[in-house]
C-alpha cells in the first residue's frame, strides 16, 4: 500500500458514500450538497490521474455551474417537495436497487477478469499544450469541438425558450 | 501505483448508484442529479483509459472536454423542462407527469 493507494481509497470511499446519500437522502437541498461532495471527490481522482486541467474544469463547471443550477432548480420548485408527505422513492425502488446491484456485480466481475495494462511512465509535462492544440487542429478535434459549442448554445437558447413564462401564466 | 481496475470499479459504483437514483427517485430534480452522477462516472473512465493507455495521445481528454459540454447542456435543458412543467402542473414528481403516458 503506497500513499497514493491510501489516498485513492479514501477519496473513492468518500465519493461512493456521498453518492449514496445523494440518491437516498430525503431533503433535496441536502442531496444537492452531497452531490457537491461527490463531484469534488471525482475532481481529486482526476488529480491522481495527472489530469489537472480536467480537475479544474470539474470544479469550475460542475460545482460552480451545474450544482448551483440544480440548487436553484430545487429552490424554484421546493413548495411541493419540502412539504411532501410519504417517502422520496417510488413503489418499485427495490427493483431499481436489485438491478443496480446486479449491474455493479457484473461490471466488477468483468473488470476483475481482464488483464489491464500498468501505468505507463511517459513524460506528461506537454499534455496540456497538446490538448489545447488538438482542440483547434483541423486534422484532429476542431470539428467536434465547434459542434459541441454550437450544441451548447442551441441548448441554452432552447432552455430559455422552454422556461419562458407563457401567456397562460400571466 | 494505483491499478487501472480500481478506477474502473469506482466509476462502475458511481454509475450503478446513479442508475438506482434514476429508477427510484420520485422527484424529477433528484433524477437529474443521478444522471449527473452517471455522466461523472463516464468521465472518470475516459480519463483513466487516457492515462493508462497512451498519454501522448490526448483524445481521451478531448473527449472528456466534449462530454463536459454535453453535461452542461443536459443540466440546463433538464432544469428548464422541470421549471416549465412545475409552472403548468405544480408538480415535480416524475410519476405525476403522465400526459404522454400510453
Amino acid at each position: 500500500m503506497t500513499a497514493m493507494q491510501i489516498l485513492f481509497l479514501g477519496v473513492g470511499i468518500a465519493a461512493v458514500l456521498s453518492a449514496m446519500l445523494v440518491v437516498t437522502v430525503r431533503n433535496l437541498i441536502h442531496a444537492a450538497l452531497w452531490l457537491v461532495v461527490t463531484l469534488f471527490s471525482v475532481a481529486i481522482t482526476f488529480v491522481l490521474l495527472d489530469a489537472g486541467f480536467l480537475a479544474t474544469v470539474q470544479v469550475v463547471l460542475y460545482i460552480g455551474a451545474i450544482a448551483i443550477l440544480i440548487i436553484f432548480g430545487i429552490m424554484l420548485t421546493r413548495r411541493v417537495m419540502m412539504s411532501d408527505v410519504g417517502p422520496q422513492v417510488n413503489a418499485s425502488w427495490w427493483l431499481g436497487a436489485l438491478l443496480s446491484i446486479l449491474l455493479f456485480a457484473t461490471v466488477t466481475w468483468v473488470v476483475l477478469q481482464m488483464d489491464w495494462p500498468s501505468l505507463p511512465t511517459t513524460d506528461l509535462s506537454m499534455t496540456l499544450n497538446e490538448l489545447g492544440h488538438s482542440l483547434v487542429d483541423p486534422d484532429k478535434y476542431v470539428l467536434p469541438f465547434e459542434l459541441a459549442s454550437i450544441m451548447l448554445i442551441v441548448a441554452l437558447i432552447g432552455a430559455i425558450a422552454i422556461a419562458w413564462p407563457g401567456k397562460e401564466s400571466q | 501505483m494505483i491499478p487501472l481496475s480500481w478506477y474502473l470499479i469506482l466509476a462502475g459504483a458511481l454509475f450503478c448508484i446513479g442508475v438506482y437514483g434514476v429508477l427510484a427517485r420520485k422527484s424529477a430534480i433528484g433524477i437529474l442529479m443521478s444522471i449527473e452522477l452517471m455522466v461523472n462516472a463516464a468521465i472518470i473512465n475516459l480519463v483513466a483509459f487516457w492515462r493508462y493507455g497512451d498519454p501522448n495521445n490526448v483524445s481521451g481528454q478531448a473527449f472528456a472536454v466534449i462530454v463536459y459540454a454535453v453535461a452542461a447542456a443536459l443540466a440546463s435543458v433538464g432544469l428548464a423542462l422541470i421549471i416549465s412543467i412545475y409552472r403548468r402542473r405544480s408538480t415535480v414528481v416524475a410519476e405525476d407527469i403522465n400526459l404522454l403516458k400510453w
